[in-house]
């Protein structure tokens, strides 16, 4: 079993990547096919690399040859079409590609985020109004109130 | 042809002891500590590792893709050498547990409400499934005992319970809960600050949660509490020895019909052979039935006591659909212990409902940025392409959701078998398991899916949609060794212990006799306490 991608289908990936979750000047935001992410993309596989190798394979196929071989309109067309229905496999190198999008530094500041994990600082919870308890606390027994005789016999 | 437990190749063969626990989980900590106090020999065999605080994903900026990995709540994903594989094809819901000391209080969201008293008697009162030889009133002191212990965040007096105190304050409501509680009272419906095994406060040697969020794969801060923080620690003070990377083959017998020890493999790989005078099975519902049916002899040709049948049937795994929607302001996301309050409004029998027995309305918070993004593009909510960052922008953060724990009665046919092909990393055949959803059931499903739909509608949420069940959601694992007074009935007694062999204690959920509508780890610790404080009653005379 081979245990990384081939060229062409590294090729292929970082064209579909940049299709789906493209750059854009308006949210401030790398795309996919950054550098920075793809090369994380491809580290993170795992065992995700045998569904990721098969939606590329059927990527392939219906480009009949080099999907990064095809221009700009039909790349967007194909790539785009495909993630709707490629299967659980379109699914999972979905997830792959999101994954590791969505924990880059420069992805987390454009979403207002400080790319950190959650250990050691944690994050600040408001308390909330406990005070909407008050049109509960009124209310009658609500639970079936069975054996509890028997038992105070016990 | 001889069967596995009668070969005599030689094996090296370890100190007897006088108690020996298979499983370090939920059940098998907590009557582990409880024994202690006895001054026997105990010993805790646990396939799985220590896993330190260090390892949990929070540490990581990958802390979201892990539960995709070495911390996803099904084994068969999570594939850890410590796992075994569960076939799991012929069932609706996957497994959910974790394999390591602790078990699945590893993996859980510490929500920790308690059976309710109509819960063991269904049979009296709604004329369905059987009423357990056991009643709340019984295990009440054990419930108590088990909050002391692993340290609960609560409030007292929730009509929808019989009165009693948490340990600690409850954990905040946030904007989430307080948005979701302000829309339950509009709809005159119940809600209550749900009892959460979390220190909302310095507890026992336990830092406060500081809202890491993200509770289910492991709390690096050590706040939510899972009994390898729990309870191990104060056993093993009390001299009971737990040997991890320890994985049990089979329990033996004896020319008497009594259990006589375990064969299991060392973390060398090396079978050995443990002898025990008492054997205590603490294996969760799908591990426990797997042990016993492999633990075959020309005395017990089915299974280890499996007189009755019903080992590894009437397997109960909670369906559990989520209804989630989004509203315009930022709320709690994942920031915090992920659930806040329980509703009871649909709890108890109505039968103009159209089913019989109820379920527990979960309300929850949202997700994290990479949880949102693959949940929502696995919905379809989320388009691919130069909109996806528009839309992204309108998700994040802003999910509510609601969970409806559903009660599943024991069928039959909803069961944990041997797979004939599929074996573990140590040559064991591994379970499989075969469970659909019954008609009652189903209906209570869309009962709790269309109300829970209202509550958000209520709270101001659009995109409303429903997960009916998906993998990352339990199966919890119930049933599958039931307990009861009658032999042909059960797999073991009121007390826990078989039938069949007077030496053998099944404690985990295994011994569920129907499922409630609530997440089981509360109850299946007291009924752990419980059955070892029987075991301790009746120390002199204990294979009567």
């Amino acid at each position: 079993m081979q245990l990384e991608l081939t060229e062409g289908e590294v090729r292929d990936f970082r064209r579909l990547a940049g299709i789906i979750l493209p750059a854009s000047s308006e949210y401030d935001t790398p795309g996919a096919a950054d550098p920075a992410i793809f090369d994380d993309i491809l580290r993170s596989l795992g065992q995700d690399l045998d569904a990721v190798r098969r939606a590329l394979a059927s990527l392939a196929a219906r480009a009949g040859g080099a999907f990064a071989g095809l221009d700009d309109a039909a790349a967007e067309v194909m790539g785009l079409g495909f993630m709707e229905t490629g299967g659980a496999d379109a699914m999972t190198l979905g997830r792959s590609v999101l994954q590791c999008y969505y924990r880059d530094d420069r992805v987390m500041r454009a979403l207002g985020l400080t790319p950190r994990p959650p250990y050691p600082l944690g994050h600040t919870l408001e308390d909330g109004d406990f005070g909407l308890l008050d049109a509960v606390r009124g209310r009658p027994r609500m639970w079936r109130d069975v054996d509890r005789a028997e038992a105070q016999r016990r | 042809m001889m069967t596995p437990a009668e070969t005599t190749k030689p094996r090296p063969t370890d100190e007897i002891v006088d108690v020996l626990i298979i499983g370090s989980g939920a059940s098998g900590a907590a009557a582990a500590w409880s024994l202690a106090d006895t001054r026997m020999r105990i010993l805790c065999l646990e396939q799985g590792d220590w896993i330190a605080p260090t390892d949990f994903p929070t540490n990581g900026r990958d802390w979201e893709a892990r539960r995709y990995t070495d911390f996803a709540i099904t084994p068969n994903r999570r594939g850890r050498e410590t796992d075994y594989p569960v076939n799991d094809d012929a069932s609706v819901m996957k497994v959910a547990n974790f394999n390591g000391v602790g078990g699945g209080t590893v993996l859980y969201t510490a929500h920790f409400p308690r059976m309710h008293p109509s819960d063991f008697r269904v049979r009296t009162l709604d004329g369905v499934a059987d009423d357990w030889p056991v009643d709340y009133w019984t295990l009440e002191r054990f419930f108590a005992e088990n909050d002391r212990m692993m340290g609960v965040a609560g409030l007292a007096g929730d009509p929808a319970y019989p009165a009693h105190q948490p340990t600690m304050p409850p954990v905040p409501l946030g904007k989430s809960g307080a948005r979701m509680a302000a829309a339950t009272n509009r709809l005159g419906w119940h809600w209550w600050p749900s009892d959460i095994a979390v220190a909302t406060r310095e507890y026992d040697g336990r830092a406060p949660c500081i809202n890491l969020g993200n509770c289910t794969p492991g709390c690096a801060q050590g706040a939510k509490a899972s009994v390898d923080i729990t309870y191990w620690p104060q056993a093993l003070r009390a001299g009971v020895e737990l040997r991890s990377r320890c994985r049990v083959r089979e329990i033996t017998t004896n020319a008497q019909g009594m259990a006589s020890g375990v064969v299991y493999y060392d973390p060398t790989g090396r079978e050995r052979f443990q002898p025990a005078e008492v054997v205590i099975l603490a294996a969760n519902g799908v591990g426990t039935p797997r042990l016993l049916l492999n633990s075959v002899s020309s005395r017990f040709p089915t299974g280890l006591a499996n007189s009755s049948g019903l080992v590894g049937k009437n397997l109960m795994m909670h369906p559990w659909p989520q209804v989630r929607g989004y509203v315009e302001e930022e709320v709690d996301g994942d920031r915090a212990p992920q659930t806040v309050m329980w509703g009871k409004e649909f709890y108890e029998t109505d039968k103009a409902r159209g089913f019989v027995r109820g379920y527990t309305l979960q309300y929850s918070r949202g997700t994290g940025p990479v949880n949102e993004a693959v949940m929502s593009m696995e919905a379809g909510r989320l388009p691919w392409g130069v909109d996806h960052h528009r839309v992204y922008r309108t998700l994040l953060y802003r999910r509510l959701q609601v969970g409806i724990a559903c009660e599943d009665l024991p069928e039959e046919r909803n069961r944990v078998t041997l797979d004939p092909l599929l074996k573990d990393s140590h040559g064991i055949p591994a379970p499989k398991i075969s469970y659909t959803i019954s008609e009652n059931t189903a209906a209570m499903m869309e009962h709790g899916i269309a109300r829970a739909t209202e509550i958000l509608e209520a709270a101001g949420a659009k995109n409303i949609y429903t997960s009916r069940t998906t993998l990352n959601y339990p199966g919890h694992l119930l049933g599958t060794a039931r307990m009861g007074t009658d032999p042909a009935r059960s797999v073991v007694n009121e007390w826990g212990r078989s039938h069949d062999v007077k030496n053998l204690f099944i404690i985990d959920g295994s011994i569920w006799v129907t499922s409630g509508g609530v997440n089981p780890t509360s109850t299946i610790q007291a009924l752990a306490l419980y059955i070892a404080d029987s075991m301790k009653q009746r120390l002199a005379n204990l294979f009567d």
